[in-house]
């Protein structure tokens, strides 16, 4: 499931409604992204996010979708706020349920490295020195790219020693 | 067809969208993003890194020779920073 909205969310509560009467889950892991306020002349008063509306919810159904063709997950909800944040609010909750801890871990770590550098939303920071849009990082990508799936290549041919 | 623009190109821009007539000649994101320099200082400006700007065809992610024919709505907007 997924939320597009600019109301808080209580993780608590979240993660409750995603396990009720259910027995079938051993293994819940969830991802909390907050505003962080930073220091010295970079500090935070505000930040706002921006996004598509229309296109951000198809992406991040795609996203969902695709980490539940990669891994075994009963369940998952992806929750990303937009709007005006202040520092400590949340801003984006991943919660994912399996009936093992490894596939949990996996799908929740992918879903952010995916939604990081996928999702149509862009952050503006307010600080002292006036607002300034964040700008995408390099190490987003790389995270991303760890998940691509290794393209087909020929089996190289074993070698053959000639002397042992 | 309806362009929207996002962050940073839709503040150099100057508006959040617009519905357009594009030129027979204009095929692809590529093209449409050459166009889109030559029409006023505004543009030039939003369009200047064009390199970096990333494009959505029809609400879904788009590459510089995605062609457009056809398309009811594209975007422009920065590299994305959510999450």
């Amino acid at each position: 499931m997924i939320r597009v909205q600019s109301e808080d969310f209580d993780i608590g509560a979240e993660i409750e409604a995603l396990r009720k009467g259910r027995s079938d889950i051993g293994a819940i892991v969830s991802f909390t992204g907050t505003v962080r306020e930073g220091d010295g002349p970079d500090a935070l008063e505000s930040m706002t996010l921006e996004h598509y509306p229309g296109m951000t919810e198809k992406e991040l159904a795609r996203i969902e979708a695709e980490a539940h063709e990669r891994w075994p997950l009963q369940a998952s909800l992806i929750v990303h706020r937009y709007g005006t944040l202040k520092p400590g609010d949340n801003i984006v909750l991943v919660v994912t349920a399996s009936s093992h801890r490894h596939a949990a871990f996996e799908a929740a770590s992918f879903l952010m490295d995916y939604l990081k550098s996928s999702a149509p939303f862009w952050k503006q920071e307010k600080g002292k020195q006036g607002p300034r849009w964040v700008a995408s990082r390099d190490s987003d990508d790389a995270a991303k790219a760890r998940w691509d799936k290794p393209t087909a290549q020929p089996k190289a041919k074993p070698k053959i020693s000639a002397v042992e | 067809m309806r362009l929207l623009y996002f962050a940073w190109v839709r503040e150099k821009a100057g508006l959040s969208s617009e519905e357009v007539e594009l030129p027979a000649d204009v095929t692809t994101v590529a093209e449409l993003m050459a166009w889109q320099k030559t029409r006023g200082q505004e543009f030039a400006s939003a369009f200047e890194r064009a390199e970096v700007i990333r494009a959505a065809v029809d609400q879904a992610h788009a590459k510089p020779e995605t062609e457009i024919a056809g398309a009811s709505e594209i975007a422009f907007f920065p590299p994305v920073t959510g999450g």
